[in-house]
C-alpha cells in the first residue's frame, strides 16, 4: 500500500474549518450512550484549546433519525433545523458544529437543498416565524466535531500526556478508523479526505502516534442503517454487517477502533457482545473485545483526562487492555463510582466476552 | 504524422509541431495492435519512415498564441519563434484517463492495481505477469470503462478502444500466464469493428477468459497484498466478491491537456465531452467553423488507430481542397 496515492486524494478534499467561536449541537445517540464523549469534547475545546464554544440547552434533536426512517416530513425536519440555526443566530455565532454525523449530513443536505431551491428556504423561514417567531441566518462555517479535533490534532499532540504507542514494545498501536456513512459519502467535498479514503480520523491517529489499519471492509457500514436496526425484523442485517467488519479486521489484530459517528460507536462496541453471545466469537486478545472509542474520548485520553471522567466505563468492551498498552494511569476501583464516590452498581457479565 | 505524409506527398510545405520530444504519441508505448496483433513499434516506424525530408518536424514545442490576418495564421511558439501558415490541422490526440480519479479502485494506492497502458508497456518485456511481490499472477481481473461512460467522473462517452483492448490484453496475459483465471468485468461489449467479435470468441473458446457483465464498486487490499473486489453481477442481479492477484483498469480517453487552450486560440467550439467539435458530424468531420482550421484524429473524439489514420487522410484531402479552392 502506498500512502503517496492517498495523499494525492486527500489534497482534493480539504475544507475550511473555523478557528474559534463555535455553536455546538449535541447528538441524540452520543449523549445517551456515551455522554462523557460530548462533555470531553467541550472540555478539550474550552480548557485545552481555549476556544469559545456555546452548548445551548435549548436546542433539540435535528430529527435525523425520524427523517431517515420516514416518519417525519421533510418540511418539519427543515423547520427544526431552521430553529437550531435561529438559536445560533440569537447567540451571535456563525460557526456550527454538530456532534452527530447523521445530523452533519442532514444539515449539509438541507443547506444544499436551500441553495438550489431558495423558494423552499423562504417557505421554511415563514414556517419558523409562524411557529416560533424566530428568524435565522445560515451558518458561515459548518463542520463536524471530528473536523475540529482534526484541525487541532497537532496542538492536542503538543499537550499529550500519552501517545498511541504500546509502552511494552514501543510499537505504534494498530488502529481501525471507522467513519460514519453520512460524514463523507453524501458530500465528499464537505469532508476531510473524501469518501473513499477519509483523512479525518486517520490524520488524528497518525499524529498521535498510531498506525492506521486499512482492511478490506473498512468502508462497510457499521450496520445501523436506521431501518436495519429500528425495524426489529431487520436487525439480522445490522449484526451481519458488524460481524463482516470484525471478521475482515481481525487478521490485522487491531488494538483499538476509533469512530466519528455516535451510532457506529454503539454498534461496533455493543455489537461485539451480540456476536459473542450468538456466535461464541471474541475478536480481541485473551477473550476481551477490541476497545471502541469515539474521537473525543480518544482525545481526552491523549491529553490525560481520567478515563472514568471521560465515561469509558459505559462501554460494553472493556478499555483496560488499551489503557494498559498506552500506559494510562487509572484507578480500577473507581470505575463504577460516581463523581461523588457513590457506587453506581456493576453491570452483568456477558457469557462469552470477558470484561474487567 | 499521417496527414503530414499525405500533404507532403501532394507537394505542400508541411510543418509538424509536436509537444513532446518523440513522435508516435501513445502508440509508441503499445505492444501489439488489435485485432491482428501486429507490432505497434513497427507501425510507428513505418509512419516515421514515410515522413519526407520536406516535412519540417519541430519537437518539444507548443503553440502559445495565434493570429489570423489576410487568410493566414501566424503561430507563436513556446521557443519564441513564430511562423505563418495557410492551413492548420489540429491533431493533439488524447490523454489517458487518470485512474486515480476512480478513487474507489485504489490505483496508486494498492500496488497490484495497474492501468491497461502500464500492462501494455509491461508486455514489451515478454515475461509472465508477476505481482509487485514477485508472485506469478494466478487470478487477474480487467475492469472496462474506467473513466468512460461514467457520469460520476464527468465522462459520459464511450472511449471505443477499451473493450477490444481488454480482450486483446486478456488473451496475451493468458498466453504468458498459462492456467491463470482471467475475468473481464464489462457494462456492454462493444465489438463494433471487423474481426473484433472474432477476437472476443477466441478469448472465450481458446483462452477460457471469463466475461462478467457487472460493475466494480470498490477495491481493498488483503494482508497478503491480494486485492478484494466487490462488484455486482448485473446478469445475476447479485453483489459478489472476488479476490484477485492483480487488477487492470481499462482507462479511457480524455482530450489532451492543451485541447481547451487550442479551442480558445482558434475559436473552435468544444463539445460536452470536451473534445473539439467539427463543422458537421456527417459530411464535414474534419472541418471546423473557422477557415483554414481542420481536425484529425482523437482531437475530435476517441478513435481506433485505423480510424485515426483514415481521418488524417481525409483531413489532408480537405486541406488540399481548401488550398485549391480558387
Amino acid at each position: 500500500m502506498k500512502n503517496v496515492g492517498k495523499q494525492l486524494i486527500w489534497q482534493q478534499y480539504q475544507k475550511e474549518i473555523a478557528e474559534d467561536h463555535f455553536f455546538y449541537v449535541r447528538s441524540c445517540i452520543r449523549q445517551n450512550f456515551f455522554p462523557g464523549a460530548e462533555a470531553t469534547f467541550l472540555r478539550i475545546l474550552k480548557d485545552v484549546l481555549h476556544k469559545d464554544v456555546y452548548d445551548d440547552p435549548a436546542h433539540t434533536t435535528c430529527t435525523g433519525i425520524g427523517y431517515h426512517t420516514d416518519i417525519i416530513p421533510l418540511e418539519t425536519t427543515m423547520t427544526v433545523v431552521a430553529r437550531q440555526f435561529a438559536l445560533m443566530t440569537e447567540k451571535g455565532y456563525k460557526n456550527f458544529i454538530p456532534s452527530c454525523v447523521t445530523s452533519f449530513g442532514l444539515y449539509l443536505e438541507i443547506l444544499e437543498s436551500w441553495h438550489n431551491h431558495p423558494e423552499v428556504l423562504n417557505q421554511i423561514r415563514k414556517y419558523l416565524k409562524e411557529a416560533t417567531g424566530r428568524t435565522f441566518e445560515l451558518p458561515e462555517n459548518i463542520v463536524h466535531a471530528s473536523d475540529i479535533i482534526y484541525k487541532f490534532r497537532r496542538e492536542i499532540a503538543s499537550k499529550a500526556k500519552y501517545r498511541l504507542v504500546n509502552q511494552q514494545t514501543g510499537q505504534p498501536l494498530r488502529v481501525v478508523e471507522h467513519i460514519g456513512c453520512h460524514y463523507a459519502k453524501m458530500f465528499p467535498h464537505k469532508s476531510v479526505g473524501g469518501a473513499e479514503f477519509p483523512r479525518v480520523l486517520s490524520g488524528i491517529i497518525e499524529e498521535w502516534g498510531g498506525e492506521v489499519i486499512d482492511y478490506p471492509e473498512r468502508r462497510h457500514c457499521c450496520g445501523f442503517g436506521f431501518r436495519q436496526y429500528f425495524i426489529k425484523a431487520n436487525r439480522g442485517y445490522t449484526f451481519s454487517s458488524v460481524k463482516k467488519k470484525f471478521d475482515s479486521m481481525h487478521p490485522y489484530s487491531p488494538d483499538l477502533i476509533v469512530t466519528n459517528c455516535p451510532g457506529c460507536n454503539v454498534f461496533l462496541d455493543k455489537g461485539q457482545y451480540v456476536i459473542s453471545e450468538q456466535e461464541g466469537i471474541v475478536y480481541g486478545a485473551n477473550g476481551y473485545g477490541i476497545p471502541v472509542l469515539t474521537f473525543e474520548e480518544l482525545a481526552g485520553l491523549i491529553v490525560g483526562f481520567d478515563p472514568w471522567d471521560i465515561g469509558l466505563q459505559v462501554h460494553q468492551v472493556s478499555v483496560e487492555p488499551l489503557l494498559d498498552k498506552m500506559g494510562v494511569w487509572y484507578e480500577p476501583e473507581k470505575k463504577y463510582r460516581g463523581k461523588n464516590n457513590i457506587p453506581l452498581g456493576q453491570p452483568l457479565q456477558p457469557t462469552v466476552l470477558k470484561t474487567f | 504524422m499521417e496527414a503530414a505524409i499525405r500533404l507532403s506527398a501532394l507537394n505542400f510545405e508541411v510543418h509538424l509541431i509536436e509537444k513532446s520530444f518523440i513522435l508516435g504519441g501513445h502508440v509508441k508505448n503499445w505492444h501489439m495492435l488489435f485485432p491482428d496483433l501486429s507490432s505497434a513499434t513497427q507501425l510507428v516506424e513505418q509512419q516515421k519512415n514515410q515522413l519526407r525530408d520536406s516535412v519540417n518536424i519541430l519537437l518539444g514545442i507548443e503553440v502559445i498564441r495565434a493570429s489570423y490576418t489576410n487568410n493566414k495564421y501566424t503561430l507563436y511558439f513556446s521557443d519564441g519563434s513564430s511562423n505563418t501558415f495557410d492551413a492548420i490541422i489540429l491533431t493533439t490526440g488524447f490523454k489517458l484517463f487518470p485512474a486515480q480519479r476512480k478513487e474507489e479502485y485504489g490505483y496508486s494506492i494498492y500496488s497490484n492495481v495497474i492501468t491497461s497502458a502500464e500492462l501494455e508497456e509491461y508486455f514489451q518485456t515478454d515475461k509472465p505477469l508477476y505481482t509487485k511481490e514477485h508472485r506469478i499472477a494466478e487470478r487477474i481481473a480487467f475492469i472496462h470503462c474506467v473513466g468512460s461512460r461514467d457520469d460520476k467522473v464527468g465522462n459520459r462517452y464511450c472511449s471505443k478502444v477499451c473493450c477490444v483492448t481488454a480482450v486483446k490484453q486478456a488473451m496475451e496475459t493468458a498466453r504468458r500466464n498459462p492456467g491463470a483465471e482471467i475475468y473481464l468485468f464489462y457494462m456492454d461489449l462493444r465489438m463494433f469493428d471487423r474481426q473484433f467479435e472474432d477476437l472476443y470468441f477466441q478469448a472465450q473458446t481458446q483462452y477460457g477468459i471469463r466475461f462478467i457483465r457487472g460493475r466494480l464498486s470498490e477495491v481493498s487490499e488483503k494482508p497478503d497484498s491480494r486485492l478484494f473486489l466487490k462488484f455486482e453481477d448485473t446478469l445475476l442481479g447479485k453483489p459478489l466478491r472476488l479476490t484477485t492477484d492483480m487488477l487492470v483498469l481499462m482507462v479511457g480517453m480524455e482530450p489532451a491537456e492543451n485541447t481547451g487552450q487550442l479551442a480558445r486560440l482558434f475559436n473552435v467550439p468544444v463539445g460536452n465531452d470536451k473534445f473539439l467539435l467539427p463543422k458537421n458530424l456527417h459530411q464535414y468531420r474534419n472541418l471546423t467553423n473557422q477557415p483554414g482550421i481542420f481536425l484529425a484524429g482523437c482531437v475530435s473524439g476517441p478513435k481506433t488507430i485505423g480510424e485515426t489514420l483514415t481521418d488524417a487522410r481525409s483531413a489532408a484531402l480537405e486541406v488540399y481542397n481548401y488550398l485549391n479552392r480558387n
